[in-house]
């Protein structure tokens, strides 16, 4: 498995490549979490659960097992 | 020409959909029921010009049209069956300006269901700032629709969008994509199968089951059309999303320009402090604790005030209506001090409805879910509980019917069971006196001793919530399959227009709810205190002037009254439990409070106000406010009634019992069956009784 969102660093960005995996809610893919999207991690709570991330200008927070789920290229600046 | 417009309000979360509401049709609305669910109906009318009338019905939030949630699922449920009576002639989707990418995508599927529909783009008063440029022509033409660029705020674009529901009839009905091109071989077959039928509307409803289970109104039977695995219509939806995304991005590169050099970020700056993780558990504690520093202190002024009204109110009754008069006594004892018992905490109540809709309303309560998910979910429940338990702490109705958004069946059932641990508004009546009666005045680091008692029972009622969550968590082994996606709205300043509808409505509610049952309730003791069976009572005059005849005439009087209420009805069913209540440091006129209680917590204070009024048969004194006759109560030695031990027994007792027959009708109506309220009702009077009697027994 490569690289997921659960891997970016408050503040880092990366480009969603894939998000078909079936554990994945839907409604996370209609907030715009599609392969091309850009993703940032905005926000760890504290025991570093759940992730606070902007997903294609949505601003939402998941679970980092769901964030484990989602496979991106990072974006170095 | 139709008068009548039926108009449907849709939109996602957060897109500021109830101030359209509100602005659209200002306090002439009403709130109902769907029928077979417990979702919140909400209606209202708004005049057009020429006599035209339009129904407004605000559907619930949705993000999209496959449903994840009861609340979501209505929507749908409405929008494919065209026979339904609340069907919309005109759809009006409201949509966020600075998230209109999103908000355009539930827009596409209604436009695809092929219903009129107008987009109202609104909080467009915050555009300039966030260097956001629209060029309506070009969206109106490239979505196919009419816009109604709206700021509630500034009160702007409302007369656009009447005239444009007014004139629904020239919108044009064309769908913004083409679903079936993700599978055109497979759309085919499906429409093959239900010719008649649009493909869309087919495909909507056959995806429905994949993503929330049952379609209970449904219209539409597509049970024997299953060709395809579940996975491969999840991929189906992907794909369909991604469908979606391209038009809409397609849309947007020519309508909308953003410049975000210009765009000022409060947001970032304002949840490195609030999402901070250690000061925003910090701010969270702070605002609490102002809200119940705010719900003993400053409410003190308005509660005397109407405390006053209505002893002058009874006193006067008195006078002025024939002496001794059954009806007289009825109307002041009975049922005057059982109303003033209820309106007594509207400036509290309505308090907490004051700041738990200003916390909802800033966008804050969606931090508070951010930070508490991690901690709650050891107990079972999710970051998501937390806005019911705390809307809880108002009213553990629309608490449970809060628990709604909560996907995952099992955390729902576990917050909806522990919901009743939260202090309610209608144990603060119980609370306040109490706390007045046992704990001293004084202050400790500037807050006064008694908020801090009563944020304490707060504190103790959400502590046995979470307790109980972790026990019925590890108790019911189901599969645990988490959902887990919440969105961060933009910091607002709230709407006073809606927090003031909000807080009347609630306010109004609660206190035209627990009146009735408290007016019911207060008649029903003033009958059972004022007859009863046998000699005793009936010759109570002739008894006690023969047991001491040198005792002086007032004190004869209240001997009277005393002995005539012990042997009353309500005297008896007292006496028949106290041996059992004795324990925990009540006499019998608590135990009827309690067993009053049981309908509902707020009764206590009336039912005891009435026991003691009826119980006193000195006049010349004018009627003593209820506190000052509790602490003058004493036992037949001479020992205080309310003490420090009984006062606190009484209060864990109401911390912990369950004592709402509403909350236990709506547990039934949510869960589906008499299993949960009856297992809630027996467990927590259970774990009350043993708190209070442990309590009494160390303290006395």
């Amino acid at each position: 498995m490569g690289l997921t969102i659960a891997d970016l660093n408050k503040g880092e960005r990366g480009i969603i490549t894939d998000s078909s995996s079936k554990d994945i809610p839907l409604k996370l893919l209609e907030m715009g979490c599609l392969p091309g999207n850009e993703v940032k991690l905005l926000q760890v709570a504290p025991f570093s659960d759940p992730l606070y991330l902007n997903i294609n200008d949505s601003f939402l927070a998941i679970r980092k097992e769901t964030a484990a789920l989602i496979l991106i290229d990072r974006v170095d600046e | 020409m139709s008068k009548q417009i039926k108009v449907a309000l849709i939109g996602n979360p957060n897109t500021g959909k109830t101030s359209v509401f509100n602005a659209l049709t200002g306090l002439k609305q009403k709130v109902g029921n769907y029928p077979g669910v417990t979702v919140d109906k909400k209606e209202g009318i708004c005049k057009l010009s020429r006599g035209v009338k339009a129904y407004i019905l605000d559907l619930p939030g949705t993000y999209s049209l496959n449903a994840s949630s009861v609340d979501e699922n209505v929507v749908i449920e409405l929008l494919l069956n065209k026979n339904d009576k609340d069907f919309p002639d005109v759809a009006v989707v409201v949509t966020d300006v600075e998230n209109l990418k999103r908000n355009l995508l539930l827009f596409t599927q209604i436009k695809d269901l092929k219903i009129p529909t107008i987009l109202v783009i609104n909080m467009s008063d915050v555009m300039s700032r966030k260097g956001i440029s629209l060029d309506i022509p070009a969206l109106e033409a490239q979505l196919q629709t009419k816009i109604a660029l709206v700021s509630t705020r500034k009160n702007k674009g409302i007369a656009l969008l009447k005239s444009l529901i007014e004139d629904y009839k020239s919108l044009a009905i064309t769908a913004c994509i083409d679903t079936s091109s993700i599978d055109s071989a497979y759309f085919e077959r499906l429409q093959k199968a239900f010719p008649n039928q649009d493909v869309y509307k087919l495909w909507l409803v056959i995806t429905q089951d994949v993503n929330f289970g049952t379609v209970a109104r449904r219209t539409l039977d597509v049970s024997k059309f299953q060709t395809k695995s579940i996975t491969e219509l999840k991929r189906l939806q992907q794909k369909e999303a991604i469908k979606r995304y391209q038009f809409i991005n397609g849309v947007l590169k020519v309508g909308q320009v953003i410049d975000r050099t210009k765009a000022k970020d409060l947001r970032s700056k304002l949840d490195r402090v609030l999402t901070h993780k250690v000061g925003g558990y910090f701010i969270f504690f702070a605002i609490l604790l102002l809200i119940f520093q705010a719900i003993y202190d400053w409410a003190t002024v308005p509660m005397d005030l109407i405390d006053t009204t209505f002893a002058s109110l009874a006193e006067w009754i008195k006078k002025a209506l024939p002496n001794g008069g059954m009806l007289t006594d009825l109307l002041a004892e009975g049922i005057v001090s059982g109303i003033g018992g209820v309106v007594i905490f509207i400036p509290q109540i309505a308090f907490l409805f004051l700041f738990i809709s200003i916390l909802e309303e800033s966008g804050y309560m969606s931090r508070v879910v951010f930070l508490m998910d991690r901690i709650m979910r050891r107990f079972g429940i999710s970051g998501k509980s937390v806005v019911p338990l705390i809307s809880g702490t108002a009213c553990a109705i629309p608490a449970v019917m809060a628990t709604r958004n909560i996907e995952n069946w099992k955390e729902r059932l576990i917050t909806i069971l522990v919901i009743p641990f939260t202090t309610c508004a209608a144990r603060l009546p119980v609370y306040l006196i109490i706390i007045a009666l046992v704990i001293p005045e004084g202050h400790f680091l500037g807050f006064n001793y008694q908020a801090l008692t009563l944020m304490l029972l707060y504190l103790i009622g959400f502590a046995m919530a979470i307790l109980s969550a972790y026990v019925l968590d590890r108790v019911m082994k189901t599969e645990r399959k988490t959902f887990f996606v919440v969105e961060m709205p933009n910091y607002k300043f709230p709407l006073l227009k809606n927090v003031a509808i909000t807080v009347i409505e609630k306010t109004k509610t609660f206190v035209l709810e627990a009146g009735k049952i408290i007016l019911a309730i207060s008649i029903i003791l003033w009958v059972m205190a004022s007859f009863g069976p046998g000699e005793k009572f009936n010759n109570a005059e002739a008894i006690v002037s023969q047991e001491s005849p040198d005792i002086l005439e007032v004190d004869l009087q209240d001997k009277i009254a005393a002995y005539r209420l012990e042997h009353s009805y309500i005297g008896i069913v007292g006496k028949t439990i106290e041996p059992l209540i004795k324990p925990l440091g009540y006499d019998w006129k608590i135990g009827i409070g309690l067993v009053a209680s049981f309908a509902a917590r707020e009764v206590f204070v009336g039912t005891l106000a009435t026991i003691y009024s009826v119980g006193s048969a000195s006049e010349n004194e004018g009627i003593d406010t209820i506190k000052t006759k509790m602490s003058n109560e004493r036992y037949s030695d001479g020992s205080k009634v309310f003490t420090f031990a009984s006062g606190i027994s009484l209060l864990l007792f109401y911390a912990f019992a369950m004592q709402c027959m509403s909350t236990l009708a709506i547990v039934k109506r949510e869960t589906k069956s008499w299993k949960w309220p009856i297992i809630q009702l027996f467990s927590m009077s259970i774990i009350a009784y043993l708190f209070a009697l442990v309590a009494f027994q160390i303290l006395k």
